[in-house]
């Protein structure tokens, strides 16, 4: 019994990463392929696709925006996220359970309401599409879980570090940076990085807000129109790296951050 | 007259409903050990954060070396604290802590190192400038938040419970540590803890507070000897408290009618006043017919071996809500049921103001 239940158990774990891994596998796999279409039979392995990848200019533009938007972004998201925590954290608000979560609310708004509600405003406010409205539209998407984030690590034995520095002498912006970012190093590289993957792989926002200039993911989608091909495969390979590198580097800072 | 260093004036405080601090006035002179001793709630942490600047009170002023501090912020008024989790910063050296306030003043970093390693060979901690704080032990990490607080050269150092994280074995090696080290850089230190021996072995001055007040300040030796308020009578060391009523003043002695008899004791009152009294637990003789005041039987009821003594509690014969609280030697023959003659010397018996 208890072996039929252990094999039941494993071919139920193999079924389920198999559901969650196999598009993946695939995408990878015939992004390998040596021949025209990504389909069986695997031909390669060769990197063909991915020197035409890179060969490609709008591909490179795209993926250049793609890493300016998701910088800046993540940096103007982890800065604000950052800042109105501690406020929350430090100083007394008036009903401050309720603005917290007024400003996590946009986690729960799908990202298409939110891409058609800043093309409204953008429009009505004269802000042309383009990769600062994506910008923007990523930090709108983005600030909340860095809040969410930052304010979850900060707690009360930061009071009296923060106060050992006002008692010494230092300027409150001197606390700021010289105590408070440094105690916090971890919470705050460990957002920016999850808001970078957000920015990186996000569709359709930029897809909304930029129209000449844009970023891979809507660059990809222009290629896809033209039919599946390996060279779809290679570029999709790539996005999915780097969201990997940067999910592993916020999975290692908050980690460390706990046994600690 | 010299103005005192630190001149708290008619202070009060509220923490939105509640009231912390009524009316408080506290004088504190350079160069003293100042502790300030209470139970938990009796206002002490909120008077000692009103001297840092984290708190600004309600009512009254606060003077350092004759400025009005009152509202004066933390980083600049001429305080340090060593706060109760020590607070240091997790993310730089020990030098860099010791040197923070120093580099925060703008001095130069050679000479910012040389100081904090100054300061930390004053604390005994020589060797630990390029360490971290996760490195150190809770007493190593004590000594560094010491340094830290000195290296800035303040006009007052405040403590807020120092050694309440410490095992009992270091904290009373840091309090021996903690007396030198005053003694050796002459700054004023303002203590607080709710630990009356370490408030006995460190204090030049005790304050006693309770719920907001001072009940009692002086030299610990007078505190102790002398408690004015029944409060500081109990929570200073322990005490048997007497109530009584007098009845007769005749030529130096009075009579008080007390629930353990009659008392006749020097002295001077009016008749009908009503007065409490204390004995310590070490003045007071049970068994033995040689006190020259006598209280009354009472029945043995805890003996419990403390090492040194036994802590002896017995319930008055006269009067069941009375428990005498006695010191005996170890070997003593007291034991639980016992009925013994409870007396004491007439000096030992110490006047109450309430």
């Amino acid at each position: 019994m208890r072996s039929l239940a252990k094999i039941l158990s494993t071919v139920y774990a193999l079924l389920l990463y198999g559901f969650i891994f196999l598009p993946v596998v695939v995408l990878v796999l015939f992004s390998l392929q040596a021949t025209q279409f990504p389909i069986p039979p695997f031909t390669g392995p060769s990197t063909r696709w991915y020197t035409a990848v890179l060969a490609d200019l709008r591909l490179t533009t795209g993926l250049m925006h793609s890493i300016l938007v998701a910088v800046t972004s993540s940096l103007a998201a982890v800065t604000l996220g950052f800042l109105s925590a501690w406020g929350f954290a430090r100083f007394y608000l008036p009903g401050s359970a309720f603005l917290r979560g007024l400003i996590t609310l946009p986690l729960t708004v799908s990202y298409l309401i939110i891409g058609m509600g800043l093309l409204v405003l953008f429009n009505w406010v004269g802000i042309p599409k383009s990769l600062v409205a994506a910008g923007i539209g990523h930090v709108v998407i983005n600030l909340p879980l860095c809040f969410a984030i930052i304010y979850s690590q900060t707690g009360d034995h930061q009071v009296n570090i923060e106060r050992a520095a006002r008692d010494l002498g230092a300027p409150e912006w001197k606390v700021l940076l010289l105590v408070t970012v440094p105690v916090m190093a971890p919470a705050i590289f460990a957002s920016f990085f999850l808001s970078m993957t957000f920015s990186w792989d996000e569709f359709v926002i930029s897809f909304l807000l930029t129209r000449f200039d844009t970023t891979l993911p809507v660059e990809i989608w222009n290629l896809l129109r033209s039919g599946l091909n390996p060279k779809t495969n290679a570029v999709g390979s790539l996005v999915f790296g780097v969201s990997i590198v940067l999910v592993v580097a916020f999975e290692l800072l908050l980690f460390r951050r706990k046994q600690s | 007259m010299n103005a005192p260093l630190v001149d708290v004036r008619n202070v009060s405080h509220r923490f939105g409903q509640t009231s912390v601090l009524h009316d408080l006035s506290l004088r504190i002179e350079a160069g003293s050990y100042t502790v300030l001793l209470g139970p938990s709630g009796s206002g002490k942490t909120t008077l000692l954060s009103i001297l840092g600047g984290f708190v600004v009170p309600t009512e009254g002023n606060v003077f350092i070396r004759g400025q009005d501090c009152t509202a004066v912020p933390p980083a600049k008024r001429p305080t340090t604290t060593v706060f109760q989790d020590y607070a240091l910063f997790p993310h730089m050296s020990i030098g860099k802590n010791v040197a923070f306030g120093l580099r925060m003043r703008g001095v130069d970093g050679a000479t910012r190192a040389e100081r904090a390693r100054t300061a930390l060979k004053l604390v005994g901690l020589a060797d630990a400038f390029d360490r971290r704080p996760h490195q150190l032990s809770g007493g190593q990490r004590q000594r560094v938040a010491l340094a830290r607080a000195l290296v800035v050269e303040p006009a007052v150092l405040l403590l807020d419970e120092p050694l309440g994280a410490l095992d009992l074995k270091l904290r009373r090696q840091m309090q021996d540590e903690l007396k030198a080290l005053q003694k050796s850089v002459g700054t004023a230190f303002v203590h607080v803890t709710h630990d009356q021996e370490e408030a006995m072995a460190l204090a030049d001055h005790c304050v006693v507070m309770n719920e907001g007040r001072i009940e009692d300040e002086g030299a610990p030796e007078r505190v102790y000897s002398q408690p004015v308020t029944r409060f500081s009578a109990t929570f200073m060391g322990e005490s048997t408290v007497i109530s009584g009523t007098v009845t007769d003043f005749q030529s130096g002695m009075i009579t008080l009618r007390t629930p353990v008899g009659n008392l006749s004791l020097p002295g001077e009152a009016t008749p009908g006043s009503a007065f409490s009294h204390a004995i310590r637990p070490e003045h007071l003789l049970l068994g033995e017919p040689a006190g020259a005041v006598g209280l009354g039987e009472a029945v043995v009821g805890d003996v419990v071996f403390q090492g040194s003594f036994r802590r002896v509690l017995a319930t008055s014969k006269r009067d069941p809500g009375i428990v005498f609280l006695a010191r005996l030697a170890t070997g003593s023959p007291v034991a639980p049921g016992d009925i013994v003659a409870v007396s004491c010397r007439p000096e030992h018996i110490i006047r109450l103001k309430d």
